[in-house]
């Protein structure tokens, strides 16, 4: 145990180590070790969006079943603001990366400019969300009213779940961004909350053909 | 080296709260998993003991069952309905804080990172997260006890309508039931930050060298069980959130209509299909089965080639079984429901994929053999255990290729031949792989030795007290014993049984008491235990090249690197039977 006698408690402080590349078992590297490098953090990301894919599509096959098994499956008349709010996260979507390639233009002015933009459109998204629930209400719409309805509200509130998860992350990134304190190491959380936000953008346009189309 | 050649910036922290309550180290996490896991244990098996006692003494008045429940046990006599909440409440805190909890999230935690090389898990705060998400999620599911009405009634898969109809199904399916699932969906958040952790630390920070077929087999098993539970518990989530709203938001997602409960018809559901949750249940719920055993696996595998002193016979096609295990795992929910009025086409291919089980499954038993066979056997308590797992292994699966079969389960369903099977392959052999880790890698987490002479007594009583317990329930099953009752005492056709349930009774008795050298032998060591050297077992993995208990984070600032794979005991021509995985690659002496 040659190497045993190297391990000590106590800790000689320095820089920290130079980052190595490689690492996933390959013999040309090792990792750097605590803390979520960015690769780490692209495969959280990965594995995440994995979970929620599950998740969505487990409503969503309950829904199928739930509405080929019963005659009591009744149309929800969709909101029309669902069209607007679908234009908003896609506008939000696409603010977030003229952000990005602003940032590798190296504009950050234009990246703060757009990625504020981006993060202000996410909240209008969960705005126009709730207006719409609001307007089912006074329609006399309510969870329980028909299975249609009942999945409406479900998909929807999972959805803007994740949202609230997206645009804090967004919220995040942009108040570091406004505060000048958007080192490299910041860049990974740009990227991992961008990406997980077109997730949430490509889900909706599904929910929003599976509302149209089955529900 | 005198010196790390770069040393960490990372400290331990200080203060007692982050040290040890709040902490980020994944050593401390995975130790809270532990204790969380076995106090969990402890009250499921209390729980046992008093169904157990109460099936062969089902007119007993019991003085401290009528302080401890006034109604449900009203002058000491134990109602049916107490009796199915405390079966509710053993399989859910057995199942999900204990079988799901100890061997994946806490062995798993502090020794994925360790056996990988690793500093610590991808993401600590995550990590935290998901402790106290889990532990929040057993205060609510214990909470259930106390509300009014009690624990709920229905089950561990609380099937609805009973699970879903509310307090008029029974006392315990009022708030009981729903802090059930509230429990249930808070426990899915925290498996599924804990899987996000698990997978990306595996694939993102293995050290130099770590290649995936230089991984020890228990890192394999928990990457496949982590992979498991993001899939399943993604679909719990989405099934336990319909079925909340069911009960508090009137929808109907699972209740049909024309439900007639307690002499009233129930007219606020309809259209709901109770087959639906059974559909999302299962497809979790067969999963969940190896997210118990295969970790339980990997350190039987792990443990076999270490006290065999040989290496693992068919590392890679335990590796690629146990890929196949989690694969099939996916596609065999429907033979928990063959009785559910399927149609037999469905049921014959879900039979077929659940007899291709077997395969993987035989595969894993004769690789097993293989390692022992011709091995230099060390019979430390902790490979003692690992051959106890190899036994309830075979035993119980054998009895799954009898359920697996349409025809038969035809029969079996919903007897004790079915709980002696879970019990077996689930239940004891999960816990058997949990001990054998506990007094294999205790040295390593508290830097003491436990004592063997104690834990071989504590095994060979456990041994023969689980098999006392659970074989005759295969038995009982035959004659058609059916689970879930509280009392068979005025059933002509069981009266030949009830011997036999006392029999059983006493055997839990039996384990139960035995359980108590363990815990004897557990605190007695933690704190008197004799110290543990670096590498007491002569083992070859990563955590044996580090301190007992390793430094914050664990390689001291060095970055390990790695050389050989992890099971190259007894090679030929080397210095000793051992070759580390960190050794420099010429202490493989060179062929020829």
């Amino acid at each position: 145990m040659g190497m045993a006698g190297s391990f000590t408690h106590e800790y000689i402080q320095g820089p920290p180590p130079p980052p190595i590349e490689g690492g996933w078992g390959d013999d040309g590297g090792g990792n750097d070790g605590r803390g979520s490098s960015r690769r780490a953090s692209f495969t959280g990301l990965w594995v995440l969006l994995a979970a929620s894919t599950m998740l969505f599509a487990a409503f969503t096959s309950a829904m199928v079943v739930r509405r080929g098994l019963s005659d009591d499956w009744a149309s929800t008349p969709k909101p029309p603001i669902l069209f607007v709010n679908t234009a908003v996260l896609l506008l939000s979507s696409a603010a977030l990366d003229m952000a990005r390639r602003a940032l590798k233009a190296g504009a950050r002015e234009r990246f703060n400019t757009w990625w504020t933009t981006g993060t202000v459109l996410g909240f209008l998204f969960l705005g126009g969300q709730t207006l719409a629930w609001l307007q089912l209400k006074d329609a006399g719409v309510f969870i329980s009213t028909n299975p249609s309805s009942s999945f409406f509200y479900v998909l929807t509130a999972a959805h803007a779940f994740h949202l609230l998860g997206g645009v804090s992350a967004l919220l995040y990134v942009d108040v570091q961004a406004l505060r000048l304190r958007l080192g490299p190491a910041k860049r990974t959380a740009i990227d991992v909350s961008a990406i997980f936000w077109h997730f949430l953008d490509g889900l909706w346009l599904y929910l929003m053909v599976l509302f149209y189309v089955w529900g | 080296m005198s010196a790390p050649a770069h040393a960490s910036a990372h400290h331990a922290p200080s203060g007692f709260w982050r040290k040890y309550i709040f902490s980020l180290d994944h050593k401390v996490i995975g130790i809270q998993y532990y204790f969380l896991g076995l106090f969990s244990v402890f009250l499921g098996m209390s729980l046992s003991l008093l169904m157990r006692f109460h099936m062969v003494n089902p007119e007993a008045k019991v003085s401290w069952f009528a302080k401890l429940w006034p109604t449900a046990a009203a002058g000491g006599l134990m109602s049916p309905e107490l009796y199915l909440s405390l079966m509710t409440m053993h399989g859910t805190i057995m199942v999900f804080f204990v079988l799901t909890t100890v061997p994946q999230s806490g062995f798993g935690n502090y020794f994925l990172p360790i056996q990988i090389g690793a500093e610590d898990m991808a993401f600590p705060v995550l990590n935290m997260m998901s402790f106290w998400t889990t532990f929040l999620a057993l205060v609510v599911m214990v909470a259930a006890f106390f509300v009014q009405g009690g624990a709920p009634l229905s089950g561990w898969t609380a099937y609805p309508p009973l699970s879903g109809a509310g307090r008029i199904t029974g006392p315990g399916e009022g708030m009981g039931q729903t802090l059930w699932i509230l429990s249930i969906a808070i426990f899915c958040g925290a498996s599924l930050m804990g899987a996000i952790n698990f997978i990306a630390t595996t694939v993102d920070l293995r050290c130099k060298g770590m290649k995936l077929m230089r991984m020890p087999l228990t890192c394999w098993t928990w990457l496949v069980t982590a992979i498991l539970g993001l899939l399943g518990f993604a679909v719990l989530l989405a099934a336990g959130v319909l079925l909340i709203l069911d009960r508090v938001a009137g929808s109907s997602f699972f209740l049909p209509s024309g439900l007639f409960i307690s002499d009233q018809i129930i007219a606020n559901h309809k259209g709901g299909s109770p087959l639906l949750w059974q559909h999302l249940f299962w497809f979790f719920g067969h999963p969940e089965v190896y997210i118990a055993i295969l970790p339980g696996m990997g350190v039987t595998s792990h443990l076999l080639a270490t006290f065999a002193r040989k290496p693992v016979f068919g590392y890679k096609a335990m590796v690629y079984a146990v890929l196949a295990i989690g694969f099939l795992g996916f596609l065999v929910w429907g033979h928990h429901m063959f009785m559910s009025g399927m149609n037999p086409y469905s049921a014959m291919a879900f039979s077929v994929l659940t007899m291709c089980i077997g395969v993987p499954s035989a595969i894993k038993t004769f690789n097993w053999i293989g390692t022992l066979w011709g091995g230099k056997i060390h019979f430390t308590t902790s490979m003692m255990f690992a051959l106890g797992f190899v036994s309830l292994f075979v035993t119980g699966g054998l009895s799954g290729i009898f359920l697996g079969q349409p025809a038969l389960d035809l029969y079996f369903h919903d007897t004790y031949f079915v709980v002696g099977h879970f019990h077996m392959i689930m239940g004891v052999a999960a816990i058997f792989g949990m001990f054998a880790g506990t007094f294999y890698w205790f040295p390593k987490m508290f830097g003491r030795m436990m004592n063997e002479t104690l834990g071989k007594i504590h095994f060979y009583l456990t041994f023969l007290g689980v098999y006392g317990i659970f074989t005759p329930m295969h038995y009982v099953g035959l004659v058609g014993n059916p689970r879930r009752y509280s009392d068979f005492s005025n059933v002509e056709y069981l009266a030949g049984v009830i011997p036999v349930h006392q029999f059983m009774t006493y055997c839990a008795y039996f384990t139960a008491a035995a359980q108590i050298i363990f815990v004897i032998n557990l605190f007695w060591s933690i704190r008197k235990g004799p110290k543990a050297p670096v590498n007491p077992w002569n083992a070859t993995s990563l955590e044996w090249t580090v301190p007992s208990p390793p430094p914050f984070d664990n390689f001291a600032g060095v970055h390990p690197v790695v050389n050989h794979g992890p099971y190259e005991y007894s090679i030929p021509g080397a210095e000793r039977d051992f070759i580390m995985q960190t050794d420099p690659p010429s202490a493989v002496p060179a062929e020829g």
